[in-house]
Parts: C-alpha cells; structure tokens; sequence
C-alpha cells in the first residue's frame, strides 16, 4: 500500500503477532467494517440489500468454508451444497420442534449437524486421496438430496420438499427488512470470518497445510492424520451449515431441496479458484465475482441491445454464461493459479515501492 | 418365476452397465495418456450427440454426419490440448482437474449455443424392444438394443485394444502413459500424442451420445450420464480399460439389483446414489479401484 510499518514499534509479543501489523490496515479494516454496518443500510436500497450483497455474503461463508477444506486442507469436495442443505433443513427443525429455541443457537445447532455429516463423508479421506476423495464427495451430495426428498420428516411433510423459513427474532427484535437481515448476515459472517483467519493461523492450521502440501511427509513429522483431516472436513462443513442456515433464513425464505445441486457446489468451487485457494480474502472477492458476473452480463446485454439493436434472448444469454465462467476458469487456472486475492497482494508490493519503484 | 425376474433384472443391470462403461472408457483413455481425469467427458458425449442429431435432422446423411462429427471432435480435441492442456504442463493433477470442468462449462453452453437446448431423439433402426424369441422361451424380456448396444462396447474395445497394443501410436500412447520425461526423451511428441488421445476420447464419447440418445433422447440430461460413469471409474480403476467393463458391469448390476431388492425397505429411488456407495465400499478395500495401478508414497 502507499503506507508502510516505518516507525510502528511493536514492544510485545501479542503486538507482533496480531492479524493486521500496521496501523493503518487496521484503520482502513475498522473504516470499512463502520461502512458495511452503518451507512450501507441506511443508503441501500431493497434490490440490493435483499438481492446482491446478502446473497454475496452467503456465499462468502460458504467459499471460506471450503476454502479451509480444499484451499488449506487440500481436500478436494464436491459436496459443498449437501453440506448447506444439511444446514439450511436442520436449522428449520430445530427452529420447528424445539419451541423457544434461540434463533442464533439454531444457526450453530445446524452448523454441527453439518459438521457430522462432513465428518462422516470425511471418512473415506483417509484412505483415498484426489480424484478418488472427489467422487466420494460427489455421493455425500446425491445422498444428502435424496435423503431430503424422500424422508419428509426433513421438510416436516412438505409434499414438495419445499421449506418456508421462519421468521427471525432475536431477543423479541424481529429481523424482518432485506436490511435487518443484511445486518444479522453481515455480523455471522464478519464474526466466523475473523475465527477463520485467526483458526489459521493457529498450531491447526499449519497442520492442515501440512497435509495438503504432502500428507505423508505431514503423517512422518507427527501430524495426526485422522484428526487433522476430519477436522478439517468438521470445520468446513460448519461454515457451509452455517451459510445453509442463513441461505434459507436471510435470503430465500422458502427452499427445495433442489436448490442444493451440484450445480451450487460448482459455483462455490468456482468462487475459490477464482478468488484464491487457500486465502480468506480470495473466498469473499470470489464469492463478489460470481454473484456480481452474471447481473454485468445482463446489464451488457441491454447496453448491446440499446446500441446496436440486436435482442439477445435469455437463453443465449444462460449459455453465454457458462461460456465465460468456464472460459475463465481456465484463464485463471493458466495465469493466476492463486487468483485475484494474489493479485490484490502483487497490487499492494507495488503500491508499496510506489511511486518510486527504484 | 422368481429367478426368472432376478435374471431380468441381471441381465438389464448388466447391460445397463456396458452403457456406462461406454462413458467410463472416454475417462480411462484420458487418464491413462495424461494423467488428466477429465471431468468434461461428459460434456464431450452430450456436445458429439447434439452436433450428430442436429446435422442429421438437416437431412445429412447418417455416416457423413458421422465423419463431420468425427471431425468436429478432432478439431476439439486440437483445440484443447493447444488452448487448455499445453499452458497447464507439468501443473498439479487438481489443477488441470478444475480446468476440465471449466471446460465442461465451455462445451455445454457451446452446444446448446450453436445448436439449441431442445431436446431431439434419435433413431438408429434397431427398436428398443425385448427380444421376442427370449421372451416366449423363457419368459425373460431383455431389449434388443441393449445388446446391441453390448456388441457396440465389446467392438469399441476390440478396436481401442489394437490401436493400443498393435500400432506405433499405441506404443507412444503407452510409453506417455508410464513416463512423461522418459517419453519425451526418447523422442515421442507429447502435444501430438494427447491431441491424439483427446480425438480418440472424443469419437468414444460420439459412440456414446449416439448410443445414450437413442436410449434417453438427446437433451441437456446427457451430460450427467457422465456423473454415473464415476463410480463405475473408481470401481475398476482410473487406468485399465478392462477395470471401466467389468466396473460397469458390477455398478449396472449392482444399482438395478439395489433398486429392486433395497428400494422398497427405503422408499425407493436409490439408484441416485447407490452406486456411489458400492464404489465407496470398495474404495475402502482397495483404495486404487480394482485394476488400478497401486501408488507408493514416498516422502
């Protein structure tokens, strides 16, 4: 950045090791945060409160979520959106059957339900490794589905499979606006994006990249393979129940099964290589990317349309889409492997020698 | 009676599984010359069944739409080494992984871009009705198309069997196959090599949209038959071609006996996901699938 940590002394240790070193970073974090939760509700209109930034932040949760399993982990999953279905339908139960359950203890409720079926699915990772460990994920996420189709309990006999998410009080304020449910998604996520970073940079999270970078070299050093990589699957499949709970309380509303595809874990996957394995930071400018690429499409159809007078229709729109999701995937892939959050850190070395590089 | 009816559906599960083998061999062909488990063969099995049926349904004749498909796949296999594959060199296997399913993403909004997203059937003259002579001997009904369909799978191995074994690029094929670095030095051009491979894997996934969409018709479902060849790959092993047949048919078997027998303690509609767990059991075995290759790990 323009500023540098010159003349920023740190005379104890917990000084040395905290999260943001420099002043001014930490400034710019408070200024920003300050912003998302004071005037960004108050200047925001519904469309996007309720249908962008909610959405985003949603999915940021999620990404980061497998961002700790495959980014910090290496553990390849396809099975991200079962794990927010598992967190979206447990949160509506406990809510449900459970009357006066906090709202909050819910959300942390279906979070550990998740975790256990990660854990579960996890299991295989001990014996089988890549490709292998991505097609067992692949069965977490048709069981999840079906298991949710079929047994009706789960939808507390929808004849749709279809749930209609309670409405949000906490301690008797109701969260009812997109902007109140903008505010409680923001501070969830704020809240376990802050444990994330913090989660590792701790003795767990060095083992986790431990075993990614080599997982027998991490055994031989004395890394407890089964508990370092179930818990990763645990910790990761919190963060998508979490985010599950949240999809279906703070943005849908009302969910089907459906709506947990594969096709959903593709895009939570996409979200990551886009915006960096293993970066905390990659897993939100991921997550802004996708939401906010397809709303540019259309927004460039209409200025194409106005232009040059030719309709696009909404189906060569879709295609187009995938098209240059994948196209890009690609061209991340092949140029910036750690995608855009290791372009934000090439862009702050040189703001820092600038503007005299030599 | 009741034997009867196991046999029928041992015998459609088994010829449901050479379908699938059929889609399973496009990944081995990958996987062995490249080490790439590519996850768009799907979406090559769906884009060569679209570009076949839609050339024909403008009154091409049946084998020059098969050329000009043959063709096409060609051209697209050119296409990715040059544009995917090559800048990838000597990446991580997951990395060159999530390039193929952007790939995926690229050829199926390609497809349906260029030729419409309406489904189309398809028909090859042989019906897809039980053989009636099985059927007044013993009573049982197996579709004629099926095993036509088996003879199709058996010819397309005979085929890839030679062309491996027999012929110099077979040889090359094998020789990537062991050893990149050892291939090169010899003198064996990688890039031609899997540009060769990727075309071979691109006719396998035609005779397999072709086959699939007699079956199920042509339409955007095709591209997850190639999620049910999975299983069926890691039961017999990312790198033998004879592990994607006999996988197939244990996963074909297997998935229809399930269903029959299983389903109703359950509540039916098992087969989504139960060939996931036979795999998944068997992976707990023998982590390598059952013809794999067996991997070392050294620090």
């Amino acid at each position: 950045m323009l500023y540098r940590e010159a003349g920023q002394f740190k005379s104890t240790y917990a000084e040395d090791q905290q999260i943001f070193p420099i002043r001014q970073d930490r400034i710019a974090l408070a200024v920003f945060l300050a912003f998302a939760l004071g005037v960004v509700p108050a200047i925001g209109n519904q469309y996007w409160l309720g249908a962008l930034l909610t959405p985003f932040l949603i999915f940021s949760l999620a990404a980061l979520g497998l961002n700790i399993l495959t980014g910090y982990a290496g553990q390849l999953s396809l099975g991200t959106a079962a794990f927010m279905a598992v967190g979206a339908f447990m949160a509506y139960n406990f809510v449900l059957r459970v009357p006066g359950m906090p709202i909050l203890l819910a959300f942390v409720l279906a979070g550990i339900c998740a975790a256990a079926v990660g854990i579960v699915f996890g299991l295989p990772s001990l014996r089988i490794k890549g490709f292998y460990l991505a097609v067992a994920t692949l069965a977490c996420q048709f069981f999840v589905l079906w298991a949710l189709q079929k047994y009706g309990w789960f939808s507390n006999h929808s004849t749709s499979g279809v749930i209609t998410a309670q409405q949000i009080v906490i301690l008797g304020y109701p969260f009812d606006t997109p902007a109140r449910k903008y505010l409680l998604t923001l501070a969830v996520v704020a809240v376990m994006a802050l444990a994330a970073k913090n989660l590792m940079r701790s003795e767990t999270g060095r083992a986790f990249m431990a075993v990614r970078d080599m997982d027998v070299a991490a055994s031989v050093i004395g890394i407890p393979m089964m508990r370092t990589k179930l818990l990763a699957f645990a910790i990761s499949s919190f963060y998508c129940g979490v985010a599950g709970a949240l999809h279906a309380f703070c943005y849908l509303g009302t969910v089907e099964p459906e709506a947990y595809s594969l096709d959903l874990s593709f895009r939570i996957l996409f979200m990551i290589i886009i915006g960096g394995v293993g970066s905390i930071l990659g897993s939100f400018l991921g997550a802004a990317f996708i939401t906010l690429f397809p709303i540019f499409l259309n927004l460039a159809s209409t200025w194409v349309n106005d232009f040059f007078g030719v309709e696009i229709s909404h189906a060569v729109i879709s295609n187009l889409e995938s098209i240059i999701f994948g196209g890009l995937i690609i061209f991340f892939l092949i140029v910036e492997p750690q995608g855009l959050a290791r372009l934000w850190q090439i862009t702050k070395e040189k703001l820092r020698l600038w503007p005299f590089p030599h | 009676m009741e034997l009867v009816f196991f046999i029928e559906v041992l015998a459609g599960g088994l010829l449901a599984g050479v379908m699938y083998a059929l889609v399973a061999l496009g990944f081995v062909l990958i996987y062995k010359a490249s080490g790439v488990f590519n996850f768009a063969q799907g979406s090559m099995v769906f884009f060569a069944a679209l570009t076949f049926v839609s050339l024909t349904e403008r009154g091409w004749n049946f084998w020059l739409a098969l050329v000009a498909t043959l063709g096409v796949m060609v051209l697209l296999a050119v296409a990715t080494e040059r544009v995917v594959l090559r800048p990838l060199v000597n990446q991580a296997p997951i990395t060159l992984f999530m390039a193929t399913i952007g790939l995926a993403f690229v050829l199926e909004g390609l497809s349906q871009l260029l030729w419409g997203s309406q489904p189309h059937g398809l028909e090859l003259g042989i019906p897809d009705v039980p053989m009636e002579w099985l059927s007044q001997k013993w009573n049982v009904n197996i579709s004629q198309f099926d095993l036509f369909a088996a003879f199709i799978a058996g010819a397309l191995v005979a085929v890839l069997a030679l062309l491996f074994q027999k012929t110099r690029i077979g040889r090359a094929l094998r020789a990537v196959a062991d050893d990149h670095q050892a291939a090169l030095a010899v003198g064996i051009p990688l890039q031609h090599i899997w540009a060769i491979v990727w075309a071979v894997a691109g006719f396998v996934a035609l005779v397999a949209g072709v086959m699939w969409g007699v079956r199920n018709g042509v339409q955007y479902a095709l591209t997850f038959v190639a999620l049910k060849a999975l299983p069926v790959l890691i039961l017999g092993g990312f790198e033998s071609i004879l592990g994607a047949i006999i996988g197939g048919l244990i996963i074909g078997a297997g998935e229809k006996l399930a269903e029959v027998y299983l389903g109703p303690y359950v509540g039916g509609g098992i087969e989504s996901w139960f060939a996931y767990v036979i795999a998944l059991l068997f992976l707990l075995v023998r982590p390598e699938g059952l013809f794999g290759e067996k991997h070392i790990d050294r620090v």
